[in-house]
């Protein structure tokens, strides 16, 4: 087994989409500090986004855990956003293409899933929702 | 009786090599990712024979001299197909460290009555193990540093030349496999030089890819999309009798890209998207 | 509130975005175009993302979105400057920014917007056909 080392952490609260550049821009802070390429960084910072707003729309803000992480020779960035909302009842259905209980493109959490290295959802119905996603430096 | 330790080692082989299997398999740095726990029993049982083999109370001491060679051998073989293999140095490590608990041990239980005797053979016996590791990480680091060689000769060699053939036309000669991780980097390039020079076609150029399978094409149709995204049209040429067989085979759909059988077809095609001629002078000089 | 400006140039609007959006800008934007597209009688748009870093999904729709509206009110809309990397996180994420043309530059945009409502270019220009093979 692998283990994961947090290098390096930070948490931020997300209450209003005020919230979201900054918290866009530390994440870019993250990733650059590790050296990691431009269109990674790009890939890591939409996914981000993705996430960040779903938890917004659905769950009325929460937190956010950014953390440098490494494990073995890779180095990389791991996500955390947890959320106390209503939660997802099916995970399995929110994560098909073309799914999508809001009025957005659809292509929220699969797409996402797409722009990472890892992808970890937890959800209960009442209770919330923890995504937490990673991206490798040269994944 | 002072020969015994050793012999007694011998004889507790067995019991020495399953301790240190056990100290291996509980460490939480064990990687079955990369070996077998069969392959890391053989590795072990072999490394462990050899060592024993060779030791004996007079040579203890002497770990670096050429009565080890069997052992440097088997022990430098290890630590470079393990580094080569994508082990941290740590994990190689405890390899090595908890063969020396287990040999301590064993020492321990045989001379549990005399103090002195097991201190004596103790020290000796760490100092032997200790310049065993010291192999492993010279080559280890040896193998990590002829790996770091290798992926630089490899990189220099993949590095795909982005040529400017004209005004507002790119071409790139793709040689070799095409996997997810050189597709980013020809993607990237390719868009990078898009921009720096403001050319409006690209042509990537695949008669140096030795195959294209569904994952390839998928690379190609996303190289080309994100190329249009841009705001640019990407030709892609090369495209040999065999690539387009198992291209409608494994019924790929690659209808929305343009495709060309040869470089020189894709840039006919690409002038006349610029609306550029190309035409024999005029004047003909049949008398000189 | 912050608003992103829209500058009018002849038959083209033209609007620069230099900083990172938040939803409600994005938002603001699209009805400001459109409510621009309507006043001016304008026959083009151009968006020049050449400073975002980012483009998600939602800013992908707004795009979009501003493309199709304009189009139904007979205007072009071109997205410029879009950097490689945007691209490649755009394609990965499965969004093809349909009902948008997209160019290099401003200056090439500009150009695709001429040849786009040119009364006598505009229908042989568009997508040309392989003629060559």
């Amino acid at each position: 087994m692998m283990t994961k080392m947090v290098l390096n952490k930070d948490s931020m609260r997300i209450e209003r989409e005020q919230d979201v550049v900054p918290f866009r821009n530390r994440v870019r802070e993250f990733a650059v500090k590790i050296g990691m390429g431009i269109v990674n960084q790009t890939k890591l910072i939409t996914a981000a986004s993705e996430l960040v707003r779903n938890m917004l729309k659905y769950a009325g803000g929460g937190a956010v855990l950014i953390e440098a992480i490494s494990q073995g020779r890779e180095t990389g960035i791991r996500l955390t956003f947890e959320d106390k909302g209503p939660g997802i009842g099916d995970i399995a259905l929110a994560m098909k293409d073309g799914y999508s209980s809001g009025k957005s493109l659809g292509i929220g959490l699969p797409g996402t899933k797409r722009l990472v290295n890892e992808f970890d959802i937890k959800s209960k119905t009442g209770e919330g929702t923890t995504v937490s996603i990673v991206k490798w430096k040269n994944g | 009786m002072k020969q015994d330790y050793f012999k007694g080692l011998q004889k507790r082989k067995k019991q020495i090599l399953e301790n240190w299997m056990k100290s291996q398999l509980s460490d939480e740095s064990l990687r079955e990712d990369l070996m077998t726990n069969e392959n890391l029993r053989e590795q072990s049982e072999e490394l462990l024979n050899a060592i024993l083999g060779t030791i004996t109370e007079k040579n203890i001491s002497e770990g670096m001299t050429a009565e080890f060679e069997q052992v440097h051998e088997i022990l430098a073989g290890i630590s470079i197909s393990r580094a080569r293999q994508g082990y941290s140095p740590r994990e190689t490590g405890v390899f090595v460290f908890s063969l020396k608990d287990a040999l301590l041990n064993s020492l321990k239980e045989d001379l549990s009555n005399d103090p002195k005797a097991l201190a004596d053979v103790v020290l000796k016996m760490n100092k032997f193990m200790d310049s065993m590791g010291i192999i492993t990480f010279e080559t280890f680091i040896k193998g990590r540093e002829e790996v770091i060689l290798r992926q630089t000769d490899e990189i220099t060699e993949i590095s795909t030349p982005v040529i400017r053939v004209w005004d507002g036309i790119l071409a790139l000669p793709i040689i070799g496999t095409l996997d997810s991780s050189r597709t980013q980097v020809v993607m990237e390039n390719l868009l990078q030089q898009i921009v720096e020079t403001g050319s409006t076609i690209a042509i990537l150029d695949i008669s140096g890819v030795p195959a294209v399978d569904s994952l390839v094409a998928q690379h190609l149709i996303k190289t080309v999309a994100a190329t249009r995204l841009m705001g640019a049209e990407c030709i892609i040429s090369g495209i040999r009798p065999e690539i387009a067989q198992t291209v409608v085979h494994l019924g790929i759909d690659l209808s929305n890209i343009v495709t060309k059988a040869s470089l020189a077809h894709a840039l006919k095609y690409a002038f006349a998207m610029l609306k550029l001629e190309v035409r024999k002078p005029m004047k003909d000089k049949p008398s000189l | 509130m912050e608003r992103i400006p829209i500058l009018r140039m002849g038959h083209f609007l033209l609007v620069t975005i230099q900083i990172d959006l938040y939803d409600r800008l994005a938002t603001n934007l699209e009805a400001d175009l459109v409510q621009m597209v309507n006043r001016t009688g304008a026959r083009g748009v151009l968006i020049d993302i050449s400073a975002l870093n980012i483009v998600d999904s939602f800013m992908g729709r707004i795009l979009g979105n501003i493309g199709s509206m304009s189009k139904i009110m007979d205007a072009e809309t071109v997205v410029v400057g879009m950097q490689p990397a945007v691209a490649i996180t755009l394609i990965e994420l499965g969004l093809e920014l349909k009902g948008v043309h997209t160019a290099l530059n401003v200056e090439k945009g500009m150009e695709l917007l001429k040849q786009k409502i040119g009364p006598a270019e505009a229908s042989d220009e568009d997508d040309d056909e392989d003629g060559t093979e």
